[in-house]
């Protein structure tokens, strides 16, 4: 299988500058780069079909090595079609973003930073319990009943963690 | 092999055409929103039909192939139906079906009424196509066109009313996807130029004939774009980033189906495309490394549709240690675990829109006494929870002991590791889910830092409350919802539809787990695939 050099060439650097721009944080240059990557695999797809050779339309007094392979053609066709309607959607996005917040860059998400911020220490699960001696709701009240001396005694966990 | 059966399995182009078609119609129907409600139910009603049929031709254990246009396969285009990938359409039209309904009954798009609505239906039904399409598919071309059609489908869902939050949610989510799918187009074109052929049973019988750099490279490739689309641990952080601001319904049918077809192309790359364990020790590593991660992220989140999706990422490691395993015990019990897992997060997430709907909010610090307002929310949350933590006799629980069970059989230090690993992993998110139902379950709601205005007002007025109790106060953001019950018949029944799948996973586990190995076998060893594909060419056509 031969392939042609400029078309490498030409590939290596829509592949290099692509990723380049897809790693950017504005949107308009990610789109770009999509769209240079995508250039770039369709050429990939179109070397991979090796020598060229005549169109592929049936003509009876040709043999079969002499076409050119029409499968990429046709994988590249699609592929085309699918970046056309990705960057179409692409482009509403951004100008979306641009209509309600005026920038054009991937924001990082609030609740992310929130949550890497918050504090190791959480009052629902990290504070001291204060030991139940009863499972009788308001029994520790009842006139006359010891309950509240024992549960008093027995609730200082920090004391008893020291 | 050629009468009944066959003419029942020819009709697999449809389980993709029909969506499609039904899109087209819905676009047409797009304002009469009644019409258009009939033609998305009905088309999805019909395709579960017939994915049903086919799953019980090939409930023995056979596999056929369907070649479109009459050309014969390694140039045509076939698409293939064996017990894996028809159970897999089953299970994907039973949750999009009932995700379907629950949305239907919400009124849909929470709030906007007007706007984007119409395209709901349209896009939902392309999303179900590209997902069948994915699953049928007998050549990688046609796989990436499947990942493209509902990739593309998705984006239009997940920034459905374009608020500022979906928008950057969706530019995050679109560009890691087209990402990606270049690198999977990439893939295709080198194995083009290596093999000389996409179709998938021709790859598998002229791959081995390549040199094994040449292999490696090419299986690094697919792993590796796949990887991205299944959230795969250093390819995941764009899931929890993105599903949560969809709506409830979207980020459901994305958490069961999305994330499963990348499993599934990994799972038909490991064992048709390049059998043997070249990159085995590769995927058990990274298989642990996604439970831990994913798990880890999950214990920190106070939001329940994040902490929902770090769990959805992190109990992918499952499957991928099922698939590194190679042995036809793993694979059964990843298959089983697939349908499991597919359900079981379906359904949290619905129940989390309940919740969202009934509370105001989805964040757990703000939430409370929710099993004394609604106790079958309670129910509904308890079951599915418990499932996800593998607690027996749940369907959780029986996946994950085959997985161990396989992963013992395999017996290697690093097998036992992840199996160490993955029990782990079950325990830290019973924690997680635990930590949920204490505080917005159990905790009374007087006890939650600045509770919704919706979710106090509610906790007196239990049952057959609607927005209209707060829809008085000027401001009110419930007013103009749709559907004013606070949880509307429709949605928590469909919910509980998707919990009784569930529990039916664990009634029928032993007929389900029978299927799965005999459909483990027929993957595993790829000549089945083979045959039906090549072999079996003059009977196909007609």
């Amino acid at each position: 299988m031969s392939t042609n050099i400029t078309l490498l060439v030409v590939m290596g650097v829509l592949f290099a500058v692509g990723i380049y721009l897809l790693l950017e944080r504005s949107l308009t240059r990610v789109l770009l780069g999509i769209v240079l990557l995508g250039n770039g695999a369709n050429l990939l797809l179109l070397s991979t079909g090796g020598r060229l050779g005549k169109a592929p339309l049936y003509d009876a007094g040709l043999a079969a090595e002499e076409y050119s392979d029409p499968l990429p053609q046709a994988l590249i066709l699609t592929a085309i079609v699918i970046t056309f309607a990705v960057t179409a959607f692409m482009l509403g996005i951004i100008y979306r973003s641009w209509v309600i917040s005026h920038a054009d860059v991937v924001a990082d998400d609030d609740e992310d930073l929130r949550v890497g911020q918050q504090s190791p220490f959480d009052f629902e699960e990290d504070s001291p319990i204060p030991e139940d001696t009863t499972e009788f709701d308001g029994e520790e009240t009842l006139p006359g009943s010891d309950t509240k001396t024992k549960t008093e005694t027995k609730t200082d966990p920090g004391e008893a963690r020291a | 092999m050629i009468d009944a059966p066959l003419t029942a399995v020819s009709f697999a182009p449809l389980a993709v055409a029909l969506p499609i078609f039904g899109a087209a119609l819905a676009f047409i129907l797009r304002r009469h929103k009644r019409s258009q409600r009939l033609v998305t139910i009905g088309v999805l009603v019909i395709t579960l039909a017939l994915e049903s049929w086919m799953l019980s031709i090939v409930w023995g254990g056979s596999t056929y192939s369907v070649t479109l246009g009459g050309w014969a396969p390694p140039f045509g285009i076939s698409m293939v139906v064996d017990g894996f990938s028809a159970f897999m359409l089953v299970v994907s039209t039973i949750v999009s079906l009932a995700v379907l309904l629950y949305a239907t009954s919400q009124g849909m798009a929470d709030g906007d009424e007007d706007g984007p609505v119409s395209i709901f239906h349209p896009a939902y039904l392309i999303l179900v196509a590209g997902v069948s399409n994915a699953f049928l598919a007998g050549d990688l071309f046609n796989l990436y066109v499947g990942f493209e059609i509902l990739l593309t489908a998705s984006y239009v869902l997940l920034t459905l009313g374009g608020t500022n939050a979906r928008i950057r949610a969706g530019t995050t989510y679109v560009v890691v996807s087209v990402a990606s799918s270049l690198l999977f187009l990439i893939a295709i074109a080198m194995i083009y130029a290596a093999a000389g052929t996409v179709n998938m049973a021709d790859l598998a019988v002229k791959l081995p004939q390549i040199s094994e750099g040449t292999q490696m490279v090419l299986h690094v490739m697919l792993l590796v774009a796949f990887g991205i689309k299944a959230a795969v641990f250093p390819l995941s952080f764009w899931l929890p980033d993105s599903y949560p601001t969809a709506p409830a319904p979207v980020t459901a049918v994305f958490a069961g189906l999305l994330t499963k077809v990348g499993v599934y192309a990994i799972i038909r790359t490991e064992t048709l495309l390049f059998p043997g364990n070249q990159l085995q020790t590769l995927l058990m590593v990274v298989a642990g490394l996604t439970m831990l991660v994913g798990i880890l992220g999950a214990v920190a989140q106070t939001d329940i549709k994040r902490m929902l999706s770090f769990t959805l990422t992190s109990h992918i490691g499952f499957l991928i240690f099922g698939v590194s395993l190679g042995n036809q015990l793993g694979m059964a019990a990843t298959i089983y675990y697939v349908a499991h897992h597919i359900v079981v997060q379906t359904s949290l997430f619905l129940v989390v829109g309940l919740i969202e709907r009934r509370g105001g909010t989805s964040n757990i610090d703000r939430l409370g006494s929710l099993a004394k307002i609604s106790p079958v929310l309670a129910l509904l949350f308890f079951i599915p929870a418990m499932n996800l933590g593998g607690i027996p006799p749940f369907s959780g629980f029986l996946g994950k002991l085959g997985l161990v069970q396989g992963g013992a059989e395999v017996g290697t230090p690093l097998a036992w590791v992840l199996i160490g690993v993955s029990l782990l992993t079950s325990l830290l998110t019973l924690l997680a889910v635990a930590r949920v139902w204490n505080r917005a379950f159990w905790r009374r709601a007087e006890d939650a830092t600045d509770p919704d205005p919706l979710l106090l007002v509610g906790v007196n007025a239990a049952r057959g409350a609607t927005y209209d109790i707060v829809a008085d106060e000027p401001g009110s953001r419930y007013s103009d919802r749709g559907n004013t019950a606070l949880l509307p018949n429709g949605m928590v029944g469909m919910t509980a539809v998707l919990v009784l799948v569930g529990l039916a996973l664990t009634i029928f586990a032993g007929p389900l787990f029978d299927f799965s190995d005999r459909a483990a076998a027929q993957i595993i060893d790829n000549n089945h695939y083979i045959e039906a594909v090549l072999g079996s060419t003059t009977e196909v056509q007609r």
